[in-house]
């Protein structure tokens, strides 16, 4: 059982959760994710881990609702226990200092991206991060980000706040300007296979974080099996990122739709 | 196995008397008893136990059958050395509770090894009446189950004994029959065990993989809280390599590890279309069935189990999908197996209750692509028939292709049941560790030792994929290792 800390509303639909798990949050490192399981008939369910405080114990989930899981996980309040946590489940980020990256995050996908571009900045980077999303409400983490960025690239569907256009119109731009030495993208899954094939066309390295629908998330299932490169792999113990320009996007996005109908 | 010790047991006055009791003749000429079953018909709708155990005077007159051999065979075939003759005499004596500590002694989990265990392949393949008197053996297998639920259901709750605590702390990694088989020894030993599960419940492929009609959850749960009772210590929802590391259970005191953390990586056949919606591990859809609820109502996690449901495989696994599909309403269930029946490694007995229940057999069958929807559902299973040719390696003619013989089936679930790999999360994360190529950790045989001291490792993750009792049977013998070691 795992003590919700504390709970925010970044928006309607995007919720952020701080929990007790000490363990985890000495454990975790940027790239790393949990599977929750809200209650005791609950599905477990990947979330990708924000951030954590090693002192007080706690890890920061940031959920969005989008199913029956996310919707009663984000219906619990500061006090309340949620059934099970584990983790820090896949690989970690590869951090190393290659220059100038772009972090680019869509939508809620800018909560697992803020350690990634903490962790990039720590390591000597430069960090250009580009934030996502519909409107401006829906921008998330923008200070947290903006602290560890040299420069930050707000884009809106609606031209809200920011440039009006999408992500990959903000990344081409920066490409443009100046050399790029690696690319970081997170969030939905159609937003990360643009952002990829942008990339590929100024072959610059490329990593994305691949949300799959997971059992147990240690390998057991193969629920989350993806074609990288030709070959058959596991989100939960080969990812959750890979090399963008390896990854069939299409497929993924057919396989996320396997229980849309039982939703 | 201790000769000594058997010989001893058997010469109790007790056990001479009733040898007496009855002539050799009026024993074998017993006929061997039929389990009951809940009839097919009823049992595909409902997730009952098909097994539904022998009555008392059952098993009391398939006791009589044993002829109490001053060698006992069966028990060379036992993986935990279950000391056979003495729990079946107890039996044949009315002394059920005798029988059921018996077991105890050696075994942690009775009430599951008697039901899932291949018994066939093991003890009573071993019988003096299969190999001398060409007789069906004594049902060894049923004993157990029947001893072991009746202390469950009369016994007192009473707990095996357990030597003097010695305070040394020893962690186990995965709570499936290995690690608890080691767990349970090792707290007979005296020592302080906790047992560390990645997943949310105990009980590791008895709870996610075995299905409710062939091992109902509640009866590995009893075997369980025995082991809590002699003072085994339960972590869930914790990954040792992930939320705790080898390291960190030094630091927290632990003297000696035991990795049993299993065959968990699926293996797919990496044909075309395998990724199609409907297409799935058995692990997947077991799991989902049997951990996660997916066919209870209330509960919610979803599975997808259509009309028309294929399952991969002839092993025990690809039956517990296949049934499994049938209850959840598949109007037409297939194994589709590549080589013929007499090759197939699921226990006989699984592929009579499959069969009785409406199960086909696809046998020289092997899927060559998967078609699917403009959605990406899988719509078709392309078969390529195949016919025996020459023995492999591992002594089964193996299967080859009868060339243009290609067929399509419809299909809405397919269930990859063809084997798993060892789980890579333990290998990768201790890298001092020897791995094989195949993935396993390489220990000494005998001791189960890896090479590094005081890491010992059993079951799947050694073996790449075996029994619940040669995993139980690994456990055994770490446990008397590490214990020797630790002892010095």
């Amino acid at each position: 059982m795992n003590k919700i800390v504390s709970k925010e509303y970044f928006s309607d639909k995007v919720v952020k959760l701080v929990i007790e798990a000490p363990l985890i949050a000495k454990a975790r490192k940027a790239g790393h994710f949990v599977i929750v399981r809200v209650d005791e008939k609950g599905e477990r369910v990947p979330l990708t881990i924000a951030g954590a405080d090693i002192e007080k114990g706690t890890i920061t989930l940031v959920v969005q609702t989008v199913g029956k899981s996310t919707v009663k996980l984000c219906e619990l309040n500061e006090g309340d226990y949620i059934a099970d946590v584990v983790g820090p489940l896949g690989q970690a980020t590869h951090i190393e200092k290659v220059g100038t990256v772009v972090c680019c995050g869509g939508g809620v996908g800018v909560a697992p991206l803020l350690p990634i571009v903490q962790a990039m900045k720590a390591a000597g980077n430069r960090v250009i991060s580009v934030l996502a999303a519909r409107s401006k409400d829906l921008i998330i983490l923008e200070d947290e980000i903006r602290a560890s960025s040299d420069e930050v690239v707000i884009m809106t569907d609606d031209g809200s706040y920011g440039t009006k256009g999408l992500v990959t119109e903000g990344v081409e731009q920066i490409i443009k300007r100046e050399q790029v030495d690696q690319c970081v993208a997170i969030g939905p899954a159609v937003m990360m296979k643009f952002v990829s094939k942008l990339t590929e066309q100024y072959n610059i390295p490329t990593v994305v974080s691949l949300n799959a629908i997971m059992v147990d998330g240690t390998g057991m299932c193969g629920a989350c099996r993806v074609t990288v490169g030709g070959k058959l792999r596991f989100v939960c113990i080969d990812g959750p990122e890979f090399d963008a320009h390896q990854v069939d996007f299409d497929e993924l996005m057919m396989r996320l739709r396997s229980y849309k109908e039982v939703e | 196995m201790n000769m000594e010790d058997i010989t001893a047991r058997r010469n109790e006055p007790w056990r001479e008397e009733l040898r007496k009791s009855m002539t050799a003749k009026d024993r074998t000429n017993i006929e061997r008893v039929v389990m009951p079953e809940l009839d097919a018909a009823y049992r595909i709708t409902c997730n009952e136990e098909v097994n539904q155990g022998l009555t008392q005077e059952q098993a009391l007159m398939e006791a009589k059958r044993c002829l109490d051999c001053p060698e006992p065979l069966c028990m060379t075939g036992c993986p935990v050395g279950i000391n056979i003759p003495t729990f079946i005499k107890h039996i044949e004596k009315g002394e059920f509770l005798q029988a059921a500590s018996t077991l105890k002694e050696t075994s942690a989990l009775p009430a599951v090894c008697g039901r899932v265990c291949p018994q066939e392949k093991q003890c009573e393949s071993q019988c003096f009446y299969l190999k001398k008197l060409k007789k069906k053996p004594v049902a060894i297998g049923y004993l157990e189950r029947f001893a072991a639920d009746y202390s469950r259901e009369h016994g007192t709750g009473e707990v095996p004994a357990c030597a003097p605590a010695n305070g040394i702390k020893i962690a186990v990694v995965g709570s499936g029959p290995c690690g608890l088989s080691f767990a349970g020894d090792m707290v007979k030993y005296g020592y302080d065990v906790t047992v560390f599960e990645a997943l949310h419940e105990i009980g590791g492929v008895l709870k996610y993989g075995i299905p409710e009609f062939r091992l109902p959850n509640k009866f590995v749960d009893v075997e369980i809280e025995t082991l809590r009772k002699m003072g085994v210590s339960f972590v869930t929802d914790c990954i040792v390599g992930k939320t705790v590391s080898y390291d960190d259970l030094h630091e927290m005191g632990f003297k000696g590890v035991f990795v049993a953390s299993g065959a968990g990586l699926p293996r797919f056949m990496n044909i075309p279309g395998e990724n199609l919606i409907g297409i799935m591990s058995c692990n997947e859809y077991l799991t989902r069935v049997n951990l996660m609820g997916a066919a209870r109502a209330d509960w919610d996690t979803p599975v997808l189990s259509g009309k028309n449901v294929a399952v991969i495989g002839g092993g025990n696994t690809a039956m517990d999908s296949v049934r499994t599909a049938r209850r959840l309403g598949a109007e037409r269930a297939m194994i589709v197996y590549r080589r013929s029946e007499d090759e197939m490694p699921a226990r006989i007995e699984e592929v009579e209750h499959a069969k009785a229940e409406g199960v086909e057999f696809l046998t020289l069958h092997n899927p060559v692509e998967y078609l699917g929807d403009e959605t990406g559902k899988v719509t078709t299973m392309r078969l390529q028939r195949m016919e025996l040719g020459e023995p492999d390696e591992s002594g089964r003619r193996s299967p080859v292709a009868v060339e243009g013989a290609i067929e399509d089936i419809p299909v809405d679930t397919v269930i990859v049941a063809v084997g798993v790999s060892p789980n890579p999360l333990i290998p990768n994360a201790i890298k001092e560790l020897e791995i094989s190529r195949r993935g396993t950790i390489v220990v000494n045989e005998e001791t189960m030792q890896s090479c590094l001291p005081d890491l010992y490792a059993g079951g799947d993750i050694v073996r790449g994929g075996a029994t619940v009792i040669l995993a139980m049977g690994d456990g055994r013998r770490a446990a008397a290792a590490m214990h020797e070691q630790l002892s010095k």
